[in-house]
């Protein structure tokens, strides 16, 4: 099945570059806004990624998914032609991340992880300053940013420096938005950010897909997958899996049992000494359990955890969520 | 009047933090306003509140590094505004940011900050044996930190600042960025630790964390606008868990800061 999945993938990669041949303008139709094959890159003995693919098609909302240390800073520096990958060909846009660099740097947004904007400038000076680096103005593309600026435009003569962590992040996707760009690289923008923020944040992220960018993100928050169109699971350097989040939880091939009781930790490391527990981990108020036998029924493992001495223990089926995928899939 | 206070010992639990009206402002702005809470020894206290809602001012007069404005505080028996120093000793801390010094070998850091809190070196070198075989990290004894992945260190770091055995371990966001699976080892290992009676404080981002925890309290404006267990507190905010009782606290916030 996935085997057919690539060939697919494939000829359309062929077809397009066949019309790239025919016209410019065929190939941004028919390239996926965003495209990654193979790449490869280390620092020094850190292979940082390992033969990468992606696509991103036009409009999508697309979510890079996993923990510090994964890869996903390299690839959006790849991608924004900040860095040169060791293998593999990357486009944004149609345009090679090698040879047309600059067409790209013109036409994608980016805002790093770290706050990159000029401490010492206003506001606003930041914002016109950007707007004019990319040969525009505020006013021509305002309607972008509107929503966005709005909120921190009372605070336009203070400096950036001096702005808090949310009114910065904001700003900076002002300035990230301000020439229109055609993709947007967002490099975990909710990192540290608090669970309200967040979802303001990418309430403001749908409003900008409406208005029709693409839109890379990346995010170690995996409750943050099911907001995105596709996501790429990634660690280590690789993709684990590339799906739609709601694919990619149908796909788990296990059955996960929720369990609760009185005492969640004694519970915990209970249930692990019991021989047909695979694995055992909690889940906020509920601990995921999955079986190597399914002749065990709930009601024998009940039995056995009140002998352990624990009472009111109940267990139920419970559907995984991506953050159960992403255990299952980097389990050894 | 002996015996009562004997009795008392018994029956009351030990309070490692106590904190009564504590205030801190800059110029007009109040960062921290009257916030007043207890906890008790080998309790695991989550700290929650929106960015900017004034969690890292409270926990730094908690630490001995900020005096309080007004307001009385106690942590492991020593008053934070007059016996600062000693509070330092009694205590560990851990934040995502700040937690080992990359440069320096797994072992060079223990030393460090054993040596650092005063532990002799005999007890050092037990330990510090004892410690590197219990999270399985014989073979990085003599590797540098930076080399280690973010998932080892953040364990590492942890057992190091408890590797003193303070009363209270103030952990500031410990496991930012962390995968998954070792986001939860680590929680076992908060886990363990309460168990053996060091009170854990803890800030987090990851509502699913809360839940691990003993009791809760949310800061909103600088206040503390709900403390009690998770469980409590989703039955009083009618939530089915503890993200909603988040959103429905913390959006009431009119500060617009951090």
């Amino acid at each position: 099945m996935s085997q057919n999945n690539e060939l697919k993938a494939d000829s359309n990669c062929q077809l397009s570059i066949v019309n790239y041949q025919l016209s410019s303008v065929n190939c941004q139709l028919q390239l996926p806004t965003v495209n990654c094959k193979s790449i490869s890159k280390a620092y020094g003995s850190v292979q940082a990624l390992k033969e990468v693919s992606i696509d991103v098609e036009a409009g999508e909302l697309y979510g890079l998914i996993g923990p510090d240390g994964a890869g996903k800073t390299t690839l959006f520096r790849i991608l924004t032609t900040l860095i040169l990958a060791d293998k593999g060909t990357s486009t944004v846009g149609g345009f090679d991340v090698v040879k047309d660099y600059k067409k790209i740097r013109s036409s994608v947004g980016y805002m790093p992880g770290r706050f990159s904007l000029y401490q010492d400038l206003t506001v606003e000076e930041n914002l016109t300053f950007f707007a004019n680096v990319f040969g525009t103005t505020i006013e021509e593309n305002y309607d972008l940013i509107k929503d966005i600026y709005q909120q921190i435009e009372p605070f336009k003569t203070r400096r950036a420096g001096a702005l808090s962590g949310g009114m910065k992040q904001k700003l900076a996707l002002s300035c990230a938005l301000i020439h229109k760009p055609t993709v947007l690289f967002l490099d975990e923008p909710t990192t540290g950010v608090d669970p309200v923020s967040r979802k303001e944040f990418w309430g403001m992220l749908r409003n900008l897909k409406e208005q029709g960018i693409t839109i890379l993100v990346s995010t170690p928050y995996m409750d943050e997958a099911s907001l995105c169109d596709r996501i790429a699971l990634i660690t280590n350097g690789q993709i684990l899996k590339v799906d739609t989040p709601q694919n990619i939880v149908s796909q788990f091939d296990n059955i996960l049992w929720g369990v609760r009781g009185n005492n969640m930790h004694k519970l915990l490391t209970d249930l692990r000494l019991h021989p047909s527990v695979e694995s055992c981990f909690s889940f906020g108020d509920t601990l995921h359990v999955m079986l190597n036998n399914n002749a065990l029924t709930t009601t024998a493992l009940t039995t056995w955890l009140s002998g352990k001495g624990h009472q009111d223990v109940t267990i139920f089926p419970i559907e995984p969520n991506v953050e159960d995928c992403f255990m299952e899939l980097t389990k050894q | 009047m002996e015996n009562l206070q004997h009795s008392e010992i018994i029956t009351q639990p030990e309070k490692v933090i106590e904190v009564n009206k504590l205030v801190k402002r800059f110029g007009h702005f109040t960062a921290v306003d009257h916030i007043s809470f207890d906890v008790e020894k080998g309790e695991i206290f989550g700290f929650l509140g929106a960015n900017g809602a004034g969690k890292t001012t409270a926990m730094r007069m908690l630490c001995g590094l900020s005096k309080p404005t007004e307001g009385k505080g106690k942590v492991a028996g020593f008053d934070i505004e007059h016996q600062s120093e000693q509070v330092k000793k009694s205590i560990g801390y851990m934040s995502q940011k700040f937690s080992l010094y990359n440069d320096l070998k797994v072992w060079e850091n223990i030393r460090l900050f054993a040596g650092i809190y005063g532990m002799n070196d005999k007890d050092i070198k037990e330990k510090t044996a004892l410690l590197l075989e219990q999270l399985h990290f014989e073979k990085e004894r003599n590797v540098l930190v930076k080399s280690l992945p973010l998932g080892m260190k953040q364990k590492l770091a942890f057992s190091v600042a408890i590797f003193h055995t303070p009363e209270v371990v103030f952990l500031d966001e410990p496991t930012g960025g962390v995968d998954p699976a070792t986001r939860r080892q680590f929680w076992e290992l908060i886990y363990e630790a309460a168990a053996k009676g060091i009170t854990v404080f803890v800030t987090t981002h990851y509502m699913d964390e809360a839940e691990y925890c003993n009791r809760v309290s949310i800061m909103v404006d600088g206040r503390i606008e709900a403390l009690d267990s998770p469980h409590n507190l989703k039955t009083e905010f009618e939530a089915h868990n503890m993200d909603e009782v988040f959103q429905q606290l913390a959006r009431k916030a009119t500060r617009k800061a951090d």
